[in-house]
């Protein structure tokens, strides 16, 4: 297969919509992501940011419209998208009754990494993301920080095109969510990798993030630069006026705004 | 720069999976769920101690009431391979809650977004369970020897047996492997298992021969895998036992009834992470 032209996007949807019954959480989503970005997606609980990162992993089929990632239709080929993503979700997904190496090997394998480089790679993803001396224990002993390296380490080891990230630094504390955010960029660096992320943090979104869509019940409320947000807003806004602006009421109904925000307060102090 | 990984192969849309790549995937998936059961194998004893009890009983009240007509067997060599049979079904007939856990963890998530094929994915844990089904088999089947019953030892009956035991576990493994992905919930699922395993134990020729049971219940019995599964077994562990249908019928109907979960589980699978 023919891979698109240079300087198309890595993915770009066309009124993806998502319905659970009578719940729309994605409503006619146009998203464009351009090759080695790290694409932000925000927006208050139940914006519906899970529910596209399913669609676009192929995890879940869209009710209507379609997604084209790394060059492939994920109602058509969702074969070919997924030999091209990687996937960390929400949830903490590493196989706690596995080493951190029995976790990897096991993404080697399903990826048909060759044989004789598996070894070498897994032990350069253990080395990259900190955990060459965690390697033979089992994953359940990891604290919160290890698991999530030991995923972002499984989810790139195929060297994927675009990477998706569902709140990957929850509960991290400011130091391993640095850490990271460093092997993000560093990846995008080696391999030309681009990353969509969901965070409820607006620090990492504006430290991390090239571009920042702010979804609202199930729709881009608004989307650019960090700066371009800020500054569409009014003169002296933060990234939270802005969430705050398009999540209307219910950031006083949900906790996390609150807890993203305490968080934030705490990474300042910590620096 | 084309946005496609290095080393993917030209194939990388091709909607099947070649069978080299599946029996890659499928012993991918294989050796990490033994590598888990070498790790703890502590459940293969504990789930091991309900068949013997059976054995001890169950077994030895009935032989000597002599109420039960097993032919020229006495009713421990008769009930021996039912107790197996039983092992089998009840140790892999609650697989699913294992799928239902790895889905809430998130690693049900990760199997899925792979470019393995799913028929892949459930044949690999199949094939495991089967094979844990296999390793309590040898236990039941050493505490049987202790018990004093007579099962065959040549090594062509241990192959049919090994082979059945591990065919029947993967078949019920399988069949719970759908259930989960139809109910999706630990408390749903439980519900639906125990409901389950006594009906398919006790609708089958395990404990008693088909004979016996009033004529709608053999109808019942003959569409319940469990049947075949003892068939096999009666006709290999125990001397002078016969197969009712024939050992080749039995594997066809076994196999076949495998092949079908299969294949539904595959259609399933991905349903449970919506
Ligand atoms: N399987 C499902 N069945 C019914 N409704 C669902 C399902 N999955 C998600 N939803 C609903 O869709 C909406 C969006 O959920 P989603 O998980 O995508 O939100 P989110 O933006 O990821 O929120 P959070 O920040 O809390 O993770 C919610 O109202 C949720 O209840
Ligand atoms: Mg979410």
């Amino acid at each position: 297969m023919i891979g698109p032209a240079a300087e198309s996007p890595v993915l770009e949807t066309a009124a993806l919509t998502r319905r659970f019954g009578s719940i729309v959480p994605v409503h006619h989503l146009d998203l464009v992501v351009a090759q080695r970005a790290i694409f932000g997606l925000l927006g208050p609980n139940g914006a519906g940011k899970s529910t596209t990162i399913k669609m676009l992993t192929t995890l879940l089929p869209p009710s209507s419209g379609t997604a084209r990632v790394a060059g492939y239709d994920i109602v058509r080929e969702p074969w070919g998208v997924r030999r091209q993503i990687g996937y960390v979700p929400q949830l903490l997904s590493a196989d706690g009754a596995l080493t951190g190496y029995e976790n990897l090997l096991l993404s080697a394998r399903l990826y048909d990494v060759p044989r004789a480089d598996r070894r070498s790679r897994i032990d350069e993803a253990l080395a990259f993301m900190g955990l060459e001396d965690a390697g033979h224990r089992l994953a359940r002993t990891y604290s919160g920080g290890m698991v999530r390296r030991l995923e972002l380490a499984q989810a790139m080891l195929h060297r994927p095109v675009l990477l998706f990230l569902d709140e990957p630094t929850i509960g991290l504390d400011p130091i391993a969510r640095h850490a990271v955010w460093e092997r993000l960029r560093e990846s995008r660096r080696q391999f030309a990798m681009s990353v969509v992320i969901t965070t409820h943090d607006m620090e990492e979104a504006e430290a991390l993030c090239d571009t920042i869509a702010i979804m609202h019940g199930g729709r881009v409320a608004v989307q650019g630069t960090a700066a371009a947000l800020r500054n569409q807003l009014g003169p002296g806004a933060t990234l939270d006026d802005v969430f705050a602006d398009v999540a209307g009421g219910s950031i006083d109904e949900g906790g996390s705004y609150r807890d993203a925000r305490s968080t934030r307060r705490t990474a300042a102090r910590l620096g | 720069m084309t946005p496609v990984a290095p080393g993917a192969p030209p194939h990388a849309s091709a909607r099947t999976e070649s069978p080299a790549a599946f029996a890659r995937h499928a012993a991918a998936i294989f050796a990490v769920e033994m590598r888990k059961m070498v790790r703890d194998p502590t459940d293969l004893f504990t789930r091991a101690i309900q068949p013997v009890l059976w054995l001890v009983v169950f077994g030895e009240v009935f032989s000597r009431t002599r109420a039960i007509p097993t032919g020229n067997l006495s009713y421990l060599e008769f009930m021996a391979p039912g107790v197996l049979s039983q092992s089998v079904l009840f140790s892999a007939i609650f697989y699913g809650i294992a799928v239902i856990w790895e889905r809430d963890l998130g690693i049900v998530h990760k199997l899925l977004v792979s470019p393995s094929s799913r028929g892949a994915l459930v044949f690999g844990k199949a094939l495991a369970a089967g094979t844990r089904a296999l390793a309590q088999a040898l236990i039941i089947i050493a505490l049987t020897l202790v018990l004093g019953v007579h099962v065959r030892l040549d090594p062509l009956s241990l192959c049919g047996i090994a082979l059945a035991v591990v065919l029947g576990g993967a078949l019920f493994s399988t069949f719970s492997f759908v259930i989960a992905c139809v109910v999706k919930t630990r408390e749903r699922f439980m519900g639906i298992g125990q409901v389950l395993t006594m009906p398919l134990f006790f609708a089958s020729n395990a404990i008693y021969p088909l004979v016996m049971m009033p004529p709608w219940l053999q109808v019942v019995a003959r569409y319940n895998p469990l049947t075949y599964l003892v068939s096999i077994l009666r006709a290999l562990m125990v001397q002078g036992g016969m197969a009712s249908e024939g050992i080749g019928l039995d594997f066809a109907v076994l196999a076949l009834v495998f092949t079908g979960f299969v294949l539904l589980a595959a259609r399933l699978f991905a349903g449970i992470v919506r």
